[in-house]
């Protein structure tokens, strides 16, 4: 099935109504890599003493991320979900800059797809958080 | 030596909700998600209040995964902070004013056991660890039946430093 990456990316923000709460900006989608981008936001700030953004807005960006790595993917038919995800937290945000997630498909069988991705901000040396999981995948039609 | 008279039941909730609001409060994306905090004694239940903007796929509907990883992280966290501080906000050593750092994550691992409903959602953690240093959180979330969570998560945290005891 071919996928056209741009009405793709921009069907796939508006299709989602956290995906457009929290501002992601897809920069890519394509045979199972996609590239996200979140901008800063004060409501999504974790630590108001720093103004570093919640983990939890990073988590919701890695499985976004994700889970369209693994519907841009050739061997998916459809849609996904998550079944695991876990991500590790190697540093703080700086308070400010966009954070971009990277997410690859790096194995997919006829029922799972197996993800890793990685979270930077302006310093892309310095990977802000990386995440691994498994999410479902869909028959083809 | 007679046993010293309990405390007035309001100054017991005042002091008690009045730090866990602060805590909840104090920080902006549990107020973006809608997720609040229900206490009893000093037991915590967080809460993700159900709005329309919580939705990955608007097909089943379903809540994002995200939305999920978040709630049980936000619901981790607090729930530790929680717990860490009980001692000193029952002897007043720790009040409104003057909360600790929050923890930070190192990591957090969410398991989605079934898609989450359009409707509110709740949480509780259990601290399997708290040492100085480290912690580890487990925490668990249900919607209709406590019984059949529909997501868990697991999450190490580095603890905030204490401030150094006054007069040393």
């Amino acid at each position: 099935m071919a996928k056209d990456p741009d009405s793709f990316a921009d069907q796939f923000i508006s299709a989602l109504p956290h995906a457009r709460a929290l501002g992601l900006r897809v920069v890519q989608v394509e045979a199972g890599i996609a590239e996200i981008e979140m901008p800063y936001d004060s409501r999504f700030i974790g630590d108001p003493q720093t103004g570093v953004i919640a983990g939890g807005a990073v988590s919701a960006l890695m499985d976004t991320c994700g889970g369209a790595a693994v519907m841009s993917h050739p061997k998916n038919g459809g849609g996904t979900a998550t079944i695991d995800l876990r991500i590790d937290y190697m540093r703080s945000a700086t308070p400010g800059q966009t954070i971009r997630a990277r997410a690859e498909a790096y194995h997919v069988t006829r029922s799972v797809a197996f993800v890793r991705a990685t979270a930077t901000d302006d310093d892309t040396d310095n990977p802000v958080a990386t995440a691994t999981g498994a999410f479902t995948v869909e028959g083809k039609v | 030596m007679a046993r010293q008279r309990p405390e007035p039941v309001q100054v017991v909730k005042t002091r008690r909700d009045g730090v866990l609001a602060a805590l909840t409060g104090s920080i902006p994306y549990a107020q973006f998600l809608g997720v609040t905090f229900e206490r009893r004694g000093d037991e915590l239940t967080a809460v993700l209040n159900y709005s329309d903007d919580l939705i990955g796929n608007p097909l089943l509907p379903a809540i994002h995964g995200g939305v999920t990883a978040a709630f049980l992280e936000i619901a981790a966290t607090v729930s530790l902070t929680w717990a860490t501080i009980w001692d000193d906000v029952e002897s007043g050593a720790i009040d409104a004013t003057s909360l600790p750092r929050l923890p930070k994550t190192i990591d957090f691992t969410i398991d989605y056991l079934r898609s989450g409903l359009p409707r509110d959602a709740y949480a509780r953690a259990r601290i399997t660890r708290s040492g100085r240093r480290y912690a580890s959180v487990q925490v668990e979330a249900w919607q209709d039946n406590r019984a059949r969570p529909f997501a868990q998560g697991l999450g190490h945290f580095v603890m905030p430093r204490k401030p150094e005891a006054s007069g040393v």
